[in-house]
């Protein structure tokens, strides 16, 4: 799943607030579709933030995140210009990174 | 004599330069060649604690431990939830040392909604947007110096989380 990440950060001070959203059906597994099936879980288990070659967040998510996820928090350090790397990983192995640049 | 090249051929080569460096800015890439980043790793994933029905499963499961209420961890909840299937939540802590937060919500069919690691110099603060499959506690336990505390919400959810 390619280009599933948007993805703000900011620099303010010696903290970056970082804002993102993925674009993901984090289908819980507990739904049924119209034929009365259930469909299956699928959603993001990990996603990983990073910055300057050290892992900064980690989200480790269940079936009980809302459907394209959104997330927020802050680091200490990072200024503007340098770069954030976001990755994630779901249930059936599929995954997306991204490289964005602090503002 | 200098010779320029002429006015066309250069607003060409602009063009292009302009074209691919918009190629690979739109993949994503912030510089090349880029620095090899680790990516996230599935293995990193407590499958075992996603899976328990209990608030003190869970935190057994995540943390070996169990929490202490303490008015130092606020949870940031809607009293009322419009849509149960994306309810915001945000977590925060003034205590020192914050290594996890996790957030539980007791009425799902499995307790532990998100957990999040949080390294030296990251903030004690989370939020997101959790599925509630109806009126339910919600608990949100933070990690700090190796002990557990928690803040608990009761959430009223009028449209169930679980698409029924």
């Amino acid at each position: 799943m390619a280009g599933t990440i948007r993805v703000r950060a900011t620099a303010s001070g010696d903290a970056t607030e970082v804002q993102s959203l993925i674009r993901h059906p984090m289908d819980s597994g507990f739904v049924k579709d119209a034929k009365g099936e259930l469909i299956p879980a699928h959603h993001i288990e990990v996603v990983q933030f990073e910055h300057g070659g050290k892992t900064v967040f980690t989200a480790l998510w269940g079936p009980a995140v809302s459907k394209d996820p959104y997330l927020k928090f802050s680091f200490k350090g990072g200024k503007a210009g340098d770069e954030l790397k976001v990755s994630w990983v779901d249930n059936k192995g599929a995954s997306d990174s991204l490289v964005t640049k602090i503002q | 004599m200098i010779e320029f090249p002429d006015a066309p051929a250069v607003a060409r080569r602009a063009v292009l330069k302009g074209a691919v460096a918009g190629g690979l800015a739109g993949l994503g890439l912030g510089a090349f060649p880029f620095p090899a980043f680790a990516d996230a790793d599935a293995k990193e994933w407590p499958g075992d604690a996603f899976k328990v029905k209990s608030e003190a499963d869970a935190l057994k499961a995540l943390y070996g431990k169990s929490a202490e209420a303490s008015d130092k961890v606020s949870l940031d909840a809607p009293e009322i939830a419009e849509n149960g299937a994306v309810v915001p939540i945000a977590v925060a802590s003034t205590l020192p040392n914050v290594t996890g937060i996790a957030i539980l919500v007791l009425e799902n069919p499995n307790v532990l909604a998100a957990a999040y690691k949080i390294p030296a110099g990251t903030q004690a603060s989370v939020a997101n947007r959790l599925k509630m499959a109806k009126t339910t506690k919600v608990v949100a336990v933070v990690e700090s110096g190796g002990k557990l505390y928690s803040a608990t919400k009761e959430v009223k959810v009028t449209v169930g989380g679980c698409g029924g």
